[in-house]
């Protein structure tokens, strides 16, 4: 039966919510529905958890665990198919933290919060749907419900240049997903060798591993490319700095700290996993853009004024090394990809709370226009620097665990192509430090640009609620980095599916 | 003669009882209870469709001029739900003031086209298949040309009888050269005696038939008339042309090209078909982007959806033909909802502009909603049934297998981005601009109430339930012989 697999109430969850806020009336009514809908994702995210260790530590080895299949277009043999790994089970944490704090850092959204918690929750299904799912279809059908919403948030309670910024979001997103679409309708029809047996199963498309290798020369890109859009990479980032610049704060939190991430999972699981000698035929093309978006983005944050801008084009470069990782083709680094994606993803989640907790008592978000904010809303503050910090790459914080973990699988390549790229995308760690000490030191140390910020206040309780289940969750990966990687770790296990693409570590390129 | 031969046509026949049951009660009741026609014809109609739904029986009579398969059953139930919807919409304006007298004669001539497309879809010979289409082009004009007291409406109809003369004579100009290639006009014949021989005159016979069948469906470059007759013609008739109409011409088409023509698949018509795709896509959607009278442009993204639709037709196979159906289905839905919104803001208001629609989420929730989903659909946005209904044609059209098609393809979905983005402009009139002169609130009327429903309901559910498609799919697997001159 469907209902006895937990993956499925992830599902359900957000869509009682929005079932339940359809029927609320008051503020209050509506706190309560998404506040209980949050906390039930949470409680459900911690017992996925035990329930995979508690599997995996019962000698289960298969690579998806709590699957579960059911028919739903049987004419193009669709399931609803549903299965985690390791790195399904982590992106789920993340996705139920950020939901959980995003809930509390739009405690007071304005204008129609009835509406704007539904299309909250309407993309939180689709990021979990996502996740969940391990068939084609569903997923690709969950991803495309995870982008619209963004159109409405950010166009009915961003700020600034918004219906430019949401229009652009929108339209590059789903032009990303156009080439996507197109990619997967391939895969698809060689998805098995007997045409009777088309799939949409991921797992199974893995294992039957029957497309032609002059198709892979033009889905794989097809499909990096589809993903790649989302997740920031370059040239087809340039929707991101805007469209999280006009967000309002929460959907800025969900958007960096869990949609990007929609992008580097499907690169790793749809575009490597199913095409993995095209992966090594064409992987370093993107190997050379994401270094790019590494570097590109580092020094865009450090022109920025803007703080929304500088974060987002930090999340660029962030984002970008998550997908440079994963094009390294080891263990290491793809299990540091995997940690740098809940790292960024809650590093950046709380940066924009900041921010929008910042912004809503200054009203201003450029950096020239204050100063000395460390002494007005010290709280704040000491936030905004240990989330610096762990964007920095301070050990203790999750950023250092995630990135040395890169670096050094990066490293592994013995090939001068990849040591050149490695050193190159090491050094955005310096020009890190550099925007993120010139925030710091502009923003909250130095004198007080505006006299008016004087009587400003500090943080409330639900913005210390929700800075501080993020701040927990940073410092948690950063002390416990095992207990992370324990969990991804099984998905990389040899004779596993990932073979095919491991198997190609230490071979020359294809021009070499 | 036997007789018998008309019980093959059991759904031709309930539509012409319907049809005489309206007539009879237009005619003969008296003055006070003409006012309840309306109602009349929608339930009566309701009653046929759902008799439609238990209707089988596959078969062939009129020595093989008249074709029942499950297909065809299928495809007919898909206008009907259309008709019906069309029907419930229009109850509004069919009694507002200047139509309420003549409203007999807007049902009449709805149901005789309705009967004319029945025959389109079954004929098996050309000359029964253009008696088909006479009937259901020559009442349209009449019904394009009902708003008396507007000189547009005029106009429309002007134009669209001369479009609906004009390609019907280019038609069968092509039946003559057919006629000339293969000495008869039964599908089967001719179908058999084109076979093998690829000469000029069956390329010439191909381009003219294609044209007049394109006139009907408004694919580029013969759409010029389309724009201007949605926007001078009544709204409940514009849906209607928009829809059924449409719907219809796709269907005959299919069963044309694939059984007639289906030996001269990949030497003729999928090339002309493919460039006439590809133009019908972007025309229909860069024209899209500046209209801002509502009505003009959705003619225009109609244009584009008709392009859409040909990929059912250009896959040549049964599963192009299962997708073809569940996206005409899906687009009638989704149309019609758009359409039924604007058939309600006009009958309040009277405004049909974009900018009209400022603001509309604030005064007008539910519809500013519905609309919403309609063009969400439309452009095909998960989990809404337009999302669906793209992804099953694209994966339709692929499953030939060529890489022209996979090219073709990629065409189309880059199309969907441009056309995401007018779709999303009517979205960001009614939920994100602001405006000093909204539309005010009002109240809809019980019977576009109740059309608004069943469109929205069917946006959400035709494509989460999966059990539509799969009837579809089966209904077109079992006419899968219409495909033997294709393989």
């Amino acid at each position: 039966m469907i209902w006895s697999n937990i993956l499925i109430y992830f599902v359900i969850v957000p869509l009682l919510v929005l079932g339940g806020l359809a029927f609320s009336k008051s503020m209050k009514a509506i706190r309560t529905v998404v506040v209980t809908g949050a906390t039930a994702l949470m409680v459900l995210a911690a017992y996925l958890v035990i329930e995979f260790l508690q599997i995996r530590a019962a000698g289960v080895t298969d690579e998806m665990v709590l699957t579960g299949s059911w028919v739903w277009y049987a004419p193009f043999n669709i399931h609803l198919a549903l299965g985690v790994d390791g790195i399904s089970v982590v992106m789920i944490v993340l996705s139920a933290f950020i939901v959980f704090a995003g809930v509390f850092a739009s405690w007071k959204i304005d204008p129609l919060p009835k509406q704007y918690f539904l299309w909250f929750f309407l993309l939180s299904t689709g990021v979990f749907g996502f996740f969940i799912s391990i068939d084609l279809f569903t997923m690709f059908m969950f991803y495309e419900v995870a982008l619209i919403p963004m159109y409405l948030l950010i166009g009915v309670w961003g700020s600034g240049n918004k219906n430019y910024s949401a229009m652009k979001l929108t339209l590059m997103l789903m032009g990303g997903s156009a080439f996507l679409m197109l990619g997967l309708i391939g895969i698809y029809f060689h998805s098995s060798a007997n045409v009777n047996e088309l799939t949409m199963n991921i797992v199974e498309i893995a294992q039957n591993n029957a497309i032609p290798h002059s198709w892979q020369m033009w889905l794989f890109p097809a499909v990096f490319v589809g993903f790649g859009v989302l997740g920031a990479m370059f040239p087809f980032h340039t929707w991101s700095p805007d469209g999280h610049a006009s967000a309002p704060t929460a959907v800025s939190m969900l958007h960096a700290g869990v949609l990007m991430k929609l992008g580097g999972y499907g690169c790793f699981r749809i575009a490597i996993y199913l095409m993995p000698f095209a992966a090594h035929e064409l992987g370093w093309i993107f190997l050379i853009l994401t270094g790019v978006s590494v570097v590109y983005g580092a020094f865009s944050a450090c022109v920025q004024s803007d703080l929304k801008y500088i974060n987002a084009y930090s999340s660029v470069s962030h984002c970008g090394l998550v997908l440079f990782a994963i094009l390294m083709y080891n263990t290491t680094a793809m299990t540091g990809a995997i940690m740098q994606m809940l790292s960024h993803g809650l590093m950046t989640a709380l940066f924009f709370a900041l921010i929008g907790m910042i912004y809503g008592r200054t009203h201003t978000r450029d950096i020239r226009k204050m100063g000395g904010l460390m002494q007005i809303m010290p709280y704040l503050g000491v936030c905004y620097v240990i989330a610096g910090m762990a964007s920095l790459g301070l050990p203790g914080l999750s950023g250092f665990v995630s990135e040395m973990t890169i670096f050094i699988g990066s490293f592994q390549n013995s090939d001068t192509f990849h040591r050149v790229f490695t050193i190159v995308a090491c050094s955005s760690i310096v020009v890190t430090a550099v925007y993120i000490l010139r925030v710091v030191g502009k923003l909250l140390y130095g004198k007080v640009q505006d006299p008016h910020h004087l009587e400003l206040t500090d943080a409330v309780w639900h913005e210390r609620f929700a800075t501080i289940v993020l701040i927990a969750a940073v410092a948690a990966i950063g002390c416990f980095p095992n207990f992370f990687e324990s969990i991804i770790k099984d998905t990389f296990t040899p004779g596993g599916i990932y073979d095919g693409i491991l198997a190609t570590i230490g071979q020359p390129l294809p021009w070499m | 003669m036997d007789y018998s031969q008309f019980l093959m046509m059991p759904q031709e026949l309930g539509l012409l009882l319907v049809f005489l049951l309206v007539f009879l009660f237009d005619t003969f009741l008296p003055k006070k209870a003409q006012s309840s026609l309306s109602i009349f014809t929608c339930v009566v109609f309701a009653l046929f469709t759902i008799a439609n739904v238990f209707m089988a029986g596959n078969g062939t009579s009129f020595s093989g001029m008249y074709e029942q398969t499950s297909a065809t059953y299928a495809m007919k139930l898909i206008l009907n739900a259309g008709m019906l919807i069309v029907l419930i919409q229009a109850t509004k304006w069919a009694n507002s003031e200047f139509v309420a007298v003549r409203r007999g004669e807007f049902y009449e001539l709805l149901l005789a086209t309705l009967l004319g497309m029945y025959i389109m879809i079954s004929a098996r010979h050309f000359l029964l298949f253009v008696i088909g289409l006479e009937t259901a082009s020559l009442p349209l004009a009449a019904l394009v040309a009902f708003d008396k007291k507007h000189y547009e409406s005029h106009e429309a109809a002007a134009k669209y009888m001369f479009t609906a003369v004009f390609s019907s004579a280019i038609f069968m100009l092509g039946l003559s050269f057919v006629y000339a290639l293969a000495g008869s006009l039964y599908f089967n014949d001719i179908a058999v005696n084109i076979m093998g021989g690829q000469s000029a005159l069956l390329i010439v016979a191909l381009v003219f038939v294609i044209s007049g069948v394109g006139f009907k469906l408004s694919l580029v470059p013969f759409h010029l008339w389309t724009a201007d007759v949605y926007q001078g013609a009544p709204t409940a008739v514009t849906s209607y042309l928009s829809v059924i109409s449409k719907g219809a011409a796709a269907f005959a088409f299919l069963v044309i090209l694939a059984q007639v023509f289906g030996s001269a698949y990949s030497a003729a018509w999928e090339w002309m078909l493919y460039a006439v795709i590809v133009l019908t896509i972007t025309v229909g959607n860069l024209f899209a982007i500046r209209q801002r009278d509502l009505k003009r442009f959705l003619a225009f993204s109609s244009i584009s959806q008709a392009g859409y639709i040909m990929l059912g037709v250009i896959a040549g196979s049964e599963v192009g033909l299962a997708s073809l159906m569940f996206y005409v289905l899906v687009y009638v839905f989704s149309n019609l909802a758009a359409f039924g919104v604007i058939a309600a803001i006009e009958n309040k208001t009277g405004k049909v502009n974009m900018d009209d629609y400022n603001g509309l989420f604030k005064t007008n929730p539910w519809l500013a909603f519905s609309m919403m989903l309609a063009m969400f659909s439309l452009a095909g946005i998960p989990p809404f049934a337009g999302f669906f209904s793209k992804f099953f044609i694209f994966v339709g059209a692929c499953h030939t297998g060529s890489v022209a098609i996979y090219v073709l393809v990629l065409i189309a979905l880059i199309n969907t981005i441009i056309s995401l983005y007018y779709y999303l402009l009517v979205v960001k009139a009614m939920f994100i601009k602001q405006d000093e002169c909204v539309i005010p609130t009002f109240k809809v009327a019980c019977s576009e109430k109740v059309a608004l429903i069943i469109t929205t309901l069917g946006i959400i559910l035709i494509g989460l339930a999966s059990c539509i498609y799969t009837y579809l799919a089966e209904a077109a697997s079992n006419s899968s012989a219409m495909f033997m001159f294709i393989h």
